[in-house]
């Protein structure tokens, strides 16, 4: 990894990675140009599932702009919701009860877990080993049958509301949770022992792939890729929202920079999850899940209003500039996937295109919320 | 030197914890569900395409209004409705009854939000998932009839 690259501009070949290949985990297209196996220059392509959703939010009243919110990041969709509904609330003073934000956050931790695990599946694949994404898949499982049944759904879900919530957990849900969280602590350690113990693993990430601090803030990197690059910041903790400040959790931060670091930081951050699950849980108010006067019409007063959360890719945003309308005039969805992968082009000059499929697994990539 | 032997050592050992864990799994149940022999049934709040209720005569409970219409984020409910004349306590009446609620299922995103803006309780999630077709002509239900079908 560390000989001399000899750049032979007349021997380059030019390399397409995608838009269909299982490497890239969706449809993103990567040119890279080729020097034998050492990549010489790369370049992503996006807006293959491109969708439209800014403007769909322009077009469409903010009750019935709920359901896009969870197409942007199928795998961690609730935290994407929750950026929304947070969002619309605070800009028309509208006051949750709190029994509804502690299951909020209940139900988004349940969801980081579950797209944590699923990242960790493919991301051992993409390295070569399969019996581990079964493992994951088999856990996450447990966390999607417990969302379905209190949301209706398994993957795209629909189930915050301005105001609270479309409806209530029960005792089964809180029953099924209490028990999932120290099946899940043997599973991490199981994790453990098999994938982040392994010799070929360890040697395929270490060193792997530097991100500096400083790529980070120049590509506006957010989540694991730049907790692992030695930045703290995480949104629960730096701009607490909803009931975060309640809760007992520490933000991993490593400082190696490189791709075990980034692995190391969204295996301790379910760890961290569960914790967050385990308070919540025991905290868990009773009363209402709805305000009582239910808005029926939402109007935002003139303004522009932003909002950010933590989801398990990074700082979400969404700003809404409002002309008084039941519209928004203009909506932008600030997504981290999209400034995580753009570190891309520029860290691997000069890798083994092996190690960059690597590195971009541990970026953890959700194409249709990059392009929207 | 002795980095290299400690590697192969350490590596040895950790292949033999993983190989060990991977063995373990033999013996573990099978937790697959084998689709399509076995099924398993929906979740109660399982969000499937909407149904309309029916009342005790077995008519719709639906009035009309268009309120899901408005609501539906996707418009792909399409209702109408007829003025009939009925006879109560001898007056006659003018009342609008359903006379066609197509639902087109292939824009439906499963929001739910037509059912929460019914305010006569008019309206239910189906728990129906095997709607795998090749024709488009499929996911274009005619929710009167199927209700008429359900009552036969």
């Amino acid at each position: 990894m560390s000989a001399p690259i000899q750049l032979r501009p007349d021997e380059t070949f030019l390399l397409n990675v995608g838009p269909q290949h299982p490497a890239t985990h969706g449809v993103l297209r990567v040119k890279m140009q080729m020097d034998g196996e050492y990549i010489v220059k790369a370049e992503t392509v996006l807006g293959y599932v491109h969708r439209m959703h800014e403007k769909m939010g322009e077009n469409r009243t903010y009750a019935q702009y709920l359901p896009n919110l969870s197409r942007l990041d199928y795998l961690g969709a609730l935290g994407y919701t929750h950026g929304h509904v947070l969002a619309i609330e605070r800009a028309a003073g509208i006051e949750v009860p709190e029994r509804a934000e502690y299951i909020r956050a209940i139900t988004v931790e349940l969801n980081r877990v579950a797209s944590h695990l699923f990242w960790f599946g493919a991301f051992v694949m993409d390295l070569g080993g399969f019996s581990p994404l079964m493992y994951a898949i088999q856990d996450r499982e447990h966390i999607l049958d417990m969302l379905e049944a209190v949301t209706g759904a398994r993957l795209t879900y629909c189930y915050y509301r301005f105001g609270g919530l479309y409806n209530d957990v029960d005792d089964d849900f809180i029953e099924a949770a209490k028990r999932f969280i120290p099946r899940m602590r043997k599973s991490l350690k199981k994790y453990d022992a098999l994938v982040s113990g392994n010799i070929i693993f360890q040697k395929r990430l270490e060193g792997i792939a530097p991100v500096s601090a400083e790529m980070c803030r120049k590509y506006g990197a957010t989540g694991p890729v730049a907790r692992g690059s030695g930045i703290n910041f995480d949104v629960r903790k730096n701009e607490p929202y909803s009931v975060y400040p309640e809760f007992d959790f520490d933000v991993p931060v490593y400082h190696e920079c490189d791709s075990l670091a980034r692995y190391k930081v969204r295996m301790d951050e379910m760890e961290q999850s569960l914790r967050i699950i385990e308070q919540g849980l025991e905290k868990l108010p009773d009363g209402p899940i709805m305000v009582e006067k239910k808005p029926k019409t939402i109007k935002l007063p003139v303004g522009d209003y932003y909002q950010a959360v933590e989801t398990a890719r990074g700082s979400f945003g969404i700003r809404i500039v409002s002309d008084g309308d039941k519209n928004a005039y203009r909506l932008k969805l600030r997504s981290p996937t999209y400034s995580n992968m753009h570190l891309f082009d520029e860290a691997c000059e000069g890798m083994l295109i092996m190690d960059a499929l690597a590195f971009m697994g541990s970026l953890d990539l959700v194409i249709p919320e990059i392009d929207r | 030197m002795g980095g290299y032997f400690s590697d192969i050592f350490y590596g040895s050992k950790s292949l033999l914890i993983g190989m060990s864990i991977t063995f373990r799994e033999f013996f573990k149940p099978t937790v697959t569900v084998q689709y399509p022999y076995q099924t398993l049934k929906m979740s109660a709040r399982f969000r499937g395409h909407i149904e309309l209720i029916a009342d005790e005569d077995g008519k719709p409970k639906c009035v009309a209004c268009g309120m899901c219409q408005r609501a539906c984020p996707s418009g792909c409910i399409s209702l109408e409705s007829v003025s009939v004349d009925i006879e109560v306590d001898g007056k006659v009446k003018k009342k609008k009854v359903l006379s066609k609620y197509d639902l087109d299922f292939t824009k439906c995103s499963l929001c739910g939000q037509c059912v929460e803006n019914c305010n006569f309780g008019a309206l239910e999630f189906s728990k129906e998932y095997n709607l795998a077709s090749t024709r488009k002509e499929d996911f274009h239900f005619n929710l009167l009839k199927r209700l008429e079908e359900r009552n036969a």
